[in-house]
C-alpha cells in the first residue's frame, strides 16, 4: 500500500487558496472549520513564503496519542482518520497536533466544542465508502474513488503534492534539482520524521 | 556601487545555481540580492522546536489560532500527558492507598482513648456541614471524571467497549465542566468559614514534631485545628484555588489565553490535581474508617467529649470556658437501656 503525504513547494505556492475554497466545497465544510488554510511567513519582508497547511496525517499521530477515547485510527493508506461517534470534543487534539489541524464546530464555553473535526485526505470515515452518513459526518470520500485529495488536485500552480510519499517526494527532488533551490517539504520533520534528501 | 552589487549577487547567486545537481545546500532566494537566513523548512522546524517556539504568519481567515503553521511544543505536552502525568498521577494515587492499607493493617483503626463518652460536643455547625460536603461531593466527581481522561482509556474502555465508555466520558466531560461552579463556591465559603482556624502557628510546629498522635502516640495538645488539618486546610484552598484558575482557563478555551497557555493550564491543572487526590484519599481515610468518633464531626456535627479532648485538648477547654457545654443528648439513653 501506498503511504500518503502531503508535501507543499512553498517556492510555487502563490496564495490563491484555491485549495482552501476546494475544500471547503468538496465537502460543505460547515462555516468556521478550516480543515486547511494557507499560511504566509515573513510577509511583506525577503523570504516571504506561502504554506498551504492541512492535517499531515502523521507518523505516530500526536492527536491519537493523547486522545481520551482513542477515537483515532489509521488507514492502509497510512491517512489518520477519526470517529466522530467516539469523539467527546475534548479539545487535546488540538494542543498535541503540530500542525493546528482539529477544528471544532464550536469553540463554546463549557465545553461545548461538538465533535472535532479534519482534514480526511479525502477519505470519508469509518461509515461504508461514499454513503449519505459518510458524507454528513466527513465529507465526500474521493479515496475510495480512486482520486486523490481535491486540494492538490485543483491546485493551479501544482505547489501542493499529494499521493504516496515516495513519488511526491520524486517530484519534488527533481523540481529542486532543476530549478537549483527550494526550501524544504514543510511541516516533513515534524510529521514523518524525515525530510526530502536532495 | 551598483555593480559591487551586481557583483555580490553574481557571487552568491553562481555557486547556488552552479552546484546545485551536487551541493546538498540547496536553499534561500535566488532573487534576493544579499545573504540572509532562508527559511528553510525542515532548519526552521528544529529551530523552532529547540527553542520552544512557534512558526506563524499572516492568515486571511478569521480564525487567527489558525495563523501557528508549525507549534512543536505540541509534543512536548504530549510527552507531558501521556507519558508524565500517567506515572505521577499513577504513583500518588496507587502509592497513597498502599500507604493507607499499610497503615491501616499494622496501627489498625485508631480508637477513642478510655472509650466514648457518650456525652457530645458541638463540632461543625449545619453551614460548615453543608458546605463540606458540597465541596467534598463535587471534588469526588471532579477527580473520577478527570482520572477517567488520562486513565479511563487503558483501564475503563477495555472493559466496557468504545461507545459506552465514550457516553460515560461525555457525561463524565458535562459534570466536570458544570461542578467546577459550585466547587469553587465552596472553597470561597470554606476559606471564609475556618480560614480563622487556620493560621499556622508554634503549636503545629511541636504537633508535626510528636508525630501528630497518628504515627506518634502523643497527643498533642491542639486548638480547633490540628497541624494536619490546618495542612488538608491549606492543600485544598491553595491546591483547589489553582485547579480552579487553571479549570477555568480550560473551560473557556482560548478567551484568556493562546495555545502554549492552554497546554500550560492543562498541566497545572493535571498535575496538582492528582496530587490533591492522594492527599484527599488520605484525609477521607482517617475522617470515616481510619478514626474511631471522627466521621460524626461532619454528620451529625456532634463529637463525643472524649474524642475531642484526645485531639483538640485546647479547643474543648475553649469551649466549655464559652458556656457551650457538652451536654447529653435530649434522647440520650444510659447504656444498656436499648
Amino acid at each position: 500500500m501506498a503511504r500518503m503525504k502531503f508535501l507543499l513547494d512553498a517556492e510555487r505556492c502563490i496564495e490563491c487558496n484555491a485549495c482552501v475554497t476546494a475544500c471547503k466545497n468538496e465537502h460543505e465544510v460547515p462555516w468556521g472549520i478550516n480543515r486547511r488554510r494557507v499560511v504566509t511567513i515573513n510577509d511583506g519582508k525577503p523570504g516571504e513564503r506561502s504554506i498551504s497547511m492541512a492535517c499531515m496525517h502523521c507518523t505516530d499521530a500526536p492527536c491519537a496519542a493523547v486522545c481520551p477515547v482513542s477515537c483515532f485510527y489509521t488507514t492502509a493508506d497510512a491517512v489518520v482518520l477519526h470517529d466522530k461517534d467516539l469523539c467527546i470534543g475534548c479539545g487535546y487534539c488540538f494542543y498535541a497536533c503540530p500542525f493546528g489541524a482539529p477544528q471544532y464546530p464550536r469553540l463554546g464555553n463549557f465545553g461545548g466544542r461538538g465533535k472535532m473535526d479534519k482534514c480526511t485526505y479525502c477519505a470519508g470515515g469509518p461509515q461504508a465508502d461514499n454513503t449519505e452518513a459518510e458524507y454528513i459526518q466527513y465529507g465526500s470520500n474521493r479515496l475510495a474513488e480512486g482520486k486523490l485529495p481535491l486540494c492538490a488536485e485543483m491546485c493551479s500552480t501544482k505547489a501542493l503534492l499529494a499521493g504516496d510519499g515516495e513519488v511526491i517526494a520524486q517530484i519534488y527532488r527533481e523540481r529542486v534539482q532543476k530549478r537549483g533551490y527550494g526550501s524544504g517539504a514543510w511541516g516533513w520533520r515534524t510529521a514523518y520524521r524525515e525530510t526530502v534528501a536532495i | 556601487m551598483r555593480a559591487l552589487l551586481l557583483a555580490l549577487a553574481l557571487l552568491v547567486a553562481a555557486p547556488v545555481a552552479g552546484h546545485a545537481q551536487t551541493t546538498p545546500l540547496v536553499s534561500g532566494t535566488p532573487t534576493s540580492p544579499t545573504p540572509m537566513v532562508p527559511p528553510v523548512a525542515d532548519e526552521l522546524e528544529v529551530m523552532k522546536a529547540l527553542q520552544g517556539g512557534r512558526i506563524a504568519g499572516r492568515i486571511t481567515i478569521p480564525d487567527q489560532r489558525a495563523a501557528n503553521l508549525i507549534q512543536p511544543a505540541g509534543r512536548a505536552w504530549r510527552d507531558f500527558h501521556n507519558v508524565t502525568l500517567a506515572w505521577v498521577g499513577g504513583i500518588a494515587v496507587l502509592g497513597m492507598l498502599a500507604i493507607l492499607v499499610a497503615f491501616r493493617l499494622s496501627k489498625g483503626r485508631i480508637p477513642i482513648e478510655g472509650g466514648p463518652s457518650g456525652r457530645t460536643i458541638q463540632r461543625f455547625n449545619l453551614l460548615e456541614r453543608t458546605n463540606h460536603w458540597m465541596v467534598a461531593s463535587c471534588f469526588i466527581i471532579l477527580a473520577l471524571s478527570g482520572l477517567n481522561l488520562t486513565f479511563g482509556r487503558h483501564i475503563l474502555l477495555p472493559l466496557v467497549g468504545p461507545e459506552a465508555f465514550t457516553l460515560i466520558s461525555q457525561w463524565g466531560k458535562y459534570a466536570h465542566n458544570f461542578l467546577a461552579f459550585p466547587f469553587t463556591l465552596g472553597l470561597v465559603l470554606m476559606l471564609l468559614l475556618w480560614v480563622k482556624d487556620n493560621i499556622p502557628n508554634g503549636r503545629d510546629v511541636a504537633w508535626f514534631k510528636a508525630g501528630g498522635g497518628l504515627i506518634g502516640n502523643a497527643h498533642p495538645d491542639s486548638e480547633r485545628f490540628n497541624g494536619g488539618q490546618k495542612a488538608i486546610f491549606w492543600i485544598t484552598i491553595l491546591g483547589g484555588g489553582a485547579v480552579a484558575v487553571t479549570g477555568y482557563m480550560l473551560v473557556f478555551p482560548f478567551m484568556f489565553t493562546d495555545i502554549a497557555g492552554m497546554q500550560l493550564s492543562h498541566m497545572i491543572h493535571s498535575i496538582v490535581s492528582v496530587l490533591m487526590i492522594a492527599v484527599m484519599l488520605a484525609h477521607i481515610y482517617i475522617g470515616s474508617i481510619g478514626m474511631e468518633g471522627a466521621s460524626v464531626a461532619m454528620t451529625t456535627g456532634q463529637v463525643d467529649l472524649n474524642w475531642a479532648k484526645q485531639h483538640h485538648s485546647l479547643w474543648v477547654e475553649q469551649e466549655l470556658a464559652k458556656g457551650r457545654g457538652a451536654d447529653a443528648p435530649a434522647a440520650a439513653k444510659a447504656a444498656g437501656a436499648d
